[in-house]
């Protein structure tokens, strides 16, 4: 039997640290897609280069990582969406930004590109003339009324277009459209060093700048053949709690408002913001943007930092409490039971990880089995199976009691020693990772000389749209909001 | 915690610049409150993440009359955040379109100022500036909230003068 492991046994390989990058064949790349389908391998991530089309697959049975690539180099490549429907998304931002077309897609209509843009393919080498704008619904039943919304959406939202059919109040069909803030992150970052591009890494997305800072760095680091220092490693574990804290009151107080909990909402709201002061104190910056670079972080934690973040841990642990028993009781509860509910079969083929893959059965964090900084803290994961809003909730509330006590551990027994090591400018290819407030975050970068060649950063975002547009497909209207916000669905992080 | 924060000094200049503006306007409807509508033409979402913090009770928004809407049509105030990107120019320029006289935009955060990093960009046009005159600037990566209110309290300052 053909399995993916027969398929990438025989292929050239190259070095792409921690793991290997397999080349293969059109073929064995179409048949190894079949394979991981059969298999149950997820699609974590689908990206390009001037040259060749990549994918990152994980095995959910023995936590293993494979990393393959094809050649694109006739501008086109077998698509993977027909038996990986995890793929579409990937396919049409590869299309836009490359040029590279996959053959026999299921959607190849534009993403981020909007023929807006002065050129198209902007990462291709030779960028083309402008695309013209294209109509971009394929939903248009005849009977069914439809429902445009965004891509200016309610207030302090992202930007992002739904296209609802609806039927009555029910939503029969929904289709997502992003790109709107596409920022041409990656040409910026590109031909610089991991310094400087390390600050658009940290603005891919301003509520995990956090992990893809650290995911950047990790990657950077792989390749460089370099480890961070242990007390910048406990520094970068407290800060990812920190930001994983914040982020989950964040979403907690916004789910809580939507669904007329104000108690539960300004609570959320007051400890986060205790949280960000005492972030100011340690770090320097509220959302601690900048603070982590390759090699290490900017700088040590300021000396009144641990007591300002313990102090403000304190308060949200003895709020804590209360904040989950609004939570159980009928008022909040009857209003979150069966909303946005995600099945767990779906989730996990459409490689959702994070609190919304968790709330759906899907156990997998990434911080136990991809970040071994995490070991000797020994990260508690739960894992739910109603997929709903409450589900979410919950296991929002116990990811922050989990987080309090990382903090605490990695904050408590601090290595002594510097913050950062020297680098030297070399060439390499690697991928890190890190677990951000809505899922795994993961950057792939190729150094030249100490500059980057290429680098794709994979938001968790590009599942969970895929994810909310059928979870949207059994709901009514009126849930629209308390759904986006209860997934968290972004936009910027992969709008790139 | 600590108790709801002082409120900062305006900057006198701005205050100025806006204070001949408002005459000339000769406008007296805003009186000493002031609506707000957000949009982002590109954000990272940090902003939006400072923006909500300035909603907590420790900012007391409403003691200042500020208060946030959600459609640019019963808004004084547009705040925009975000570089501008070319996706969401139109989007921009509708909402400003939509967004009864006398209007005032305040580009909020390093990248509504002038594009911010993202600069140079073939995706973004630069700050909002671009697109729509810009009344007021506040700068941060992103503004803290005590910035962003102490910016919003320049508007109400010479709105009441
Ligand atoms: S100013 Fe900073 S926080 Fe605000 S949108 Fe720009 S990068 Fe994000």
């Amino acid at each position: 039997m053909t399995t993916v492991k027969t398929i990438i046994r025989d292929a050239p390989v190259e070095v792409c640290r921690p793991w290997l990058r397999y080349d293969l064949r059109h073929d064995a790349w179409t048949s190894l897609a079949r394979a991981a389908a059969t298999e149950g391998q997820v699609l974590l991530a689908l990206w390009a280069d001037t040259m060749k089309v990549h994918a990152l697959f994980l095995d959910h049975a023995d936590l293993t990582i494979v990393a393959v690539s094809t050649s694109a180099a006739d501008g086109w490549y077998p698509a993977l969406s027909p038996v990986l429907p995890a793929a579409s998304l990937f396919e049409r931002m590869i299309h836009d930004l490359w040029g590279h077309r996959a053959a026999g897609a299921t959607d190849m209509r534009g993403w981020l590109d909007h023929g807006a843009w002065l050129l198209s393919h902007p990462m291709a080498t030779r960028p083309g003339p402008p695309v013209q704008p294209d109509e971009p619904h394929h939903i248009d039943p005849d009977d069914a009324m439809i429902l445009p919304l965004g891509p200016i959406w309610g207030p302090l939202d992202e930007a992002a277009h739904l296209r609802l059919a609806l039927d009555g109040p029910w939503i029969l069909q929904a289709e997502v459209r992003l790109g709107f803030t596409h920022k041409g992150t990656l040409a910026l970052m590109q031909g610089k060093s991991p310094r400087i591009a390390a600050r658009f890494a940290a603005r891919l997305s301003g509520d995990a700048t956090v992990a893809h800072s650290v995911a950047f760095a990790r990657a950077t680091e792989a390749a460089m053949e370099i480890q961070a220092p242990p007390r910048a490693v406990a520094l970068r574990i407290a800060m990812m709690e920190i930001e994983r804290v914040a982020g989950h009151l964040d979403t907690l107080g916004e789910v809580a408002r939507l669904a007329e909990a104000p108690v539960a909402r300004s609570q959320c709201g007051l400890l986060r913001e205790t949280l960000l002061r005492a972030s100011d104190t340690a770090f320097g910056h509220r959302l601690m943007m900048d603070c982590v670079v390759r090699g290490g972080v900017a700088a040590d934690i300021a000396t009144p930092g641990p007591h300002a973040i313990l102090r403000a841990l304190g308060d949200i642990a003895s709020q804590l409490p209360g904040i989950r028993r609004l939570h159980d009781a009928p008022s909040l509860s009857s209003r979150l039971v069966g909303v946005g509910r995600a099945g767990g079969a779906l989730a996990a083929s459409l490689g959702v990880g994070g609190v919304a893959g968790r709330a759906s059965g899907v156990a997998f964090d990434s911080r136990n089995g991809f970040m071994p900084e995490y070991s000797r803290f020994a990260p508690r994961v739960a894992v739910r199976h109603d997929g709903d809003a409450a589900a979410r909730q919950h296991l929002r509330i116990f990811e922050i009691e989990e987080s309090l006590r990382l903090i605490g551990a990695a904050l408590g027994d601090l290595p002594d020693g510097p913050v950062t090591v020297a680098l030297a400018p070399v060439s390499g290819e690697g991928i890190g990772c890190a677990e951000s407030v809505r899922g795994t975050v993961w950057h792939w970068l190729r150094l030249d000389h100490g500059q980057i060649a290429a680098v794709f950063p994979a938001d968790p975002g590009w599942g969970l749209w895929k994810l909310a547009e059928r979870v949207l497909e059994h709901a009514v209207a009126d849930d629209i909001d308390l759904i986006r916000a209860s997934l968290a669905l972004p936009a910027s992080g992969m709008d790139l | 915690m600590s108790p709801t924060s002082p409120p900062e000094p305006v900057d006198p200049a701005a205050l100025d610049s806006l204070r001949a503006r408002l005459d000339e306007a000769a406008q007296t409807r805003l009186g000493r409150s002031l609506a707000i509508r957000h949009i982002n033409t590109g954000s990272c979402n940090g902003c939006e993440l400072e923006l909500r913090a300035l909603h907590t009770a420790l900012y007391n928004l409403e003691r200042f009359g500020l208060r946030f809407v959600d459609s640019p049509l019963h808004a004084d105030v547009l705040l925009v955040t975000g570089p501008l990107t070319r996706n969401l120019k139109a989007a921009l320029e509708q909402a400003r379109g939509a967004t009864p006289e006398p209007r005032w935009v305040v580009a909020m955060g390093d990248c509504a100022v002038d594009g911010g990093v993202f600069r140079g960009s073939y995706a973004v046009l630069g700050g909002a500036g671009v697109a729509v005159p810009v009344d007021l600037t506040i700068r941060g990566c992103p503004p803290a909230p005590a910035m962003i209110l102490a910016g919003l309290r320049t508007l109400l300052e010479a709105n009441s003068k």
